[in-house]
């Protein structure tokens, strides 16, 4: 019996014509204390997905069970690590992790309530940290903060969207080290977003890509039998990372491909060149028209069907 | 020194922060010329202003007299400084007195009762001032207990906002002096106990100043409410915060930059409008004066107008720093308060 189980769900935006659909026939199981990577192309419809298994968003068809209940609004249960962070800035590092412990654990003693967010607050190294807000901190230590607020929510289930697209490389992959650090110690069911194939392949059971927009769905999955724990320079020369990451980036790129067609068209831009901002402007006006260059110019736009 | 310079930046007061540099002997010449254009320039257009000042109330003639120049108001502001002290020393002196008489009376007559008689001169200048300040503060309060509360909810919901909307586009534009009647006519139905706490005057000037300066305290409320970031939203959706713990830990902490933005706002209307409330209203403060000084016509009037037109400015000014120094000890966004 799955953990958590998508049934063909299916959501679009607007109305009539003008409807787009973003997810089309979602199946998925998750099991227990399985690290799941659902990898896209950015605007698939990933933080879509993220919305729906948290319940900020309803599917227009199908169905979202986690244990057996169906999903109907967002809960503590299934914690999201929002892409953006989505600290409260007038909260401290503290006080924005003790909002969800005091809304989750409401019967707990004050004493009680302070040991596990210090807990939390020590697993993601943040402990000098404590008492800054979070434009005191750095990217990387943001989403940290972000991390323990969900750990410390007790989750069933962890949603990581996109938890690293915002941050440089380095603070990238030592937060991927500490995310599976984490994940070793919890044993939480973790459903990670990315667009990073080799975060994927660095972190989870099985990874999952989800084709290109629109009407995006899953495609097979693909399973991540390279022992644990994965050190980041010896998967590069493993044939089986090259393997796997070759079977998923293939299946992206081909959703990319398919179903689209293109056409260009000519489009006669007025004639006016763009002023070069790089040039000093004097401060009383300078040049009165704009400068004019006559010239049709050629541009494609791609249309999807 | 570095405490101190953040000190200042805190309350507003960047221009004094080049001396506390140059006393600390940071870049000295980057100082000066910062001293330059921050104060120099500033001084120099108001001395500018005082020289064209000058030269106009020479030239123009009025029906009594001439124009007065910047020493003539100058001087009249010394005139009324003094015209206070002289009451005071006026005020201690009966006030000796009475306790005096009070002790003979009590002696000659022994458990009897005294009357205190309070003292009766005219209110002077600054009593004028005090008096303005209590009542805008008044209706400012007024308007910020209906405005905030009401521009949350405008905010949290559209059925509020659409079921407000129509009053605040109707009496938003209303001047003061249209307010005025109205207030003055209700306030002497509704208002009539046996001993009164409030001269009916100072409830009249504060119930206009509040109708006025209720407006831009409200659309700011609702502004900011309306704009709380929807991840903030999402947050309290995944934690499943109650009502008012969503309110009050997320929606208003995240307003609150706007919120005080309108009520520096309505401060600044209040504080305009009461002028106008008090001159019809006759509530004793600065709007009475200037009123009393146009209907009594001496050749010291329009000097006297003057100095209250100053204070008002300069009132109006202070007032209007110390809401930034509050609206920036509750942002979040310190550097965003300007």
């Amino acid at each position: 019996m799955a953990y958590l189980q998508l049934n063909g769900v299916c959501k679009g935006y607007g109305s009539g014509h003008n409807r787009v659909e973003v997810l089309h026939d979602i199946n998925l199981s998750i099991y227990e204390g399985e690290f799941v990577a659902i990898v896209g192309f950015s605007g698939a419809g990933k933080t879509t997905l993220m919305s729906l298994i948290a319940g900020l968003q309803a599917p227009d068809s199908g169905w979202i069970k986690l244990r057996g209940e169906a999903i109907r609004e967002p809960s503590p249960d299934r914690a999201i690590v929002f892409q953006n962070y989505s600290l409260l800035p007038w909260m401290t590092v503290e006080g924005n992790i003790r909002l969800a412990v005091d809304q989750v654990h409401p019967d707990w003693t004050s004493i009680q309530k302070r040991d596990h967010v210090e807990r939390f607050v020590a697993m993601v190294n943040l402990t000098h940290a404590r008492h800054k807000r979070p434009r005191e901190l750095s990217g990387g230590m943001r989403q940290r903060v972000s991390v323990a607020r969900a750990l410390a929510m007790d989750p069933r289930i962890l949603l990581l969207d996109e938890p690293l697209s915002a941050l440089d490389a380095l603070t990238r992959a030592t937060l991927q080290d500490e995310i599976e650090r984490i994940w070793a110690e919890s044993r939480k069911t973790v459903v990670l977003i990315t667009n990073d194939v080799d975060e994927g392949i660095l972190l989870a059971d099985r990874i999952i890509p989800l084709s290109a927009g629109p009407r995006a769905t899953l495609g097979p999955e693909v399973r991540v039998d390279i022992e644990r724990p994965r050190d980041r320079k010896a998967l590069n020369h493993d044939p089986r990372f090259k393997q796997l990451r070759k079977a998923v980036t293939g299946y992206l790129l081909d959703s990319n491909r398919r179903g689209r067609t293109s056409l260009s068209r000519k489009l006669v831009l007025p004639d006016v060149e763009p002023e070069d901002l790089n040039k000093p402007r004097s401060a009383m006006g300078g040049r009165k028209s704009a400068l004019r260059k006559s010239e049709i110019r050629e541009e494609s736009i791609e249309v999807r069907s | 020194m570095t405490a101190l310079i953040q000190t200042c930046e805190h309350f507003g007061l960047e221009w004094f922060i080049p001396f506390l540099r140059l006393i600390k002997g940071d870049e000295p010449n980057e100082q000066w010329r910062q001293i330059f254009s921050d104060i120099g320039v500033p001084i120099l257009s108001f001395l500018l202003f005082l020289a064209a000042w000058s030269w106009t109330a020479d030239h123009v003639k009025v029906s009594f007299g001439s124009v007065p120049g910047p020493g003539a108001v100058w001087k009249q502001a010394g005139a009324l400084w003094q015209e206070y002290k002289d009451d005071r020393a006026a005020r201690a002196a009966f006030e000796t007195k009475q306790a005096q008489r009070m002790r003979e009376f009590l002696a000659a007559h022994p458990g009897e009762k005294w009357r205190v008689r309070k003292y009766s001169g005219p209110p002077t200048y600054v009593d004028q001032i005090f008096t303005s300040l209590e009542t805008v503060f008044a209706g400012f309060l007024i308007a910020s207990i209906i405005a905030v509360p009401l521009g949350i909810l405008c905010g949290l919901s559209r059925i509020v906002n659409n079921a407000m909307s129509p009053f605040i586009q109707l009496f938003k534009p209303v001047s003061p002096l249209a307010w005025l009647p109205i207030v003055m006519i209700m306030v002497s139905a509704l208002y009539n106990p046996p001993d009164p706490m409030f001269e009916k005057s100072f409830i009249s000037s504060a119930f206009t100043v509040a109708l006025c300066s209720l407006w831009p305290a409200l659309i700011n409320t609702s502004l900011g409410v309306s704009q709380v970031d929807n991840d903030y939203l999402n947050v309290a959706r995944v934690l499943r915060l109650g009502w008012r713990k969503k309110v009050f830990h997320i929606v208003i902490p995240s307003a609150l930059p706007l919120i005080f933005t309108g009520l520096r706002l309505s401060l600044a209307v209040g504080w305009m409008v009461l002028i106008a409330a008090e001159m019809l209203a006759q509530n004793p403060g600065l709007g009475k004066f200037v009123w009393d000084m146009f209907q009594n016509g001496s050749s010291d009037t329009l000097a006297q107008i003057m100095v209250a037109v100053f204070t008002i400015g300069i009132i109006g000014f202070l007032l209007d720093r110390v809401m930034m120094v509050l609206q920036r000890a509750v942002s979040y966004d310190k550097e965003g308060v300007r």
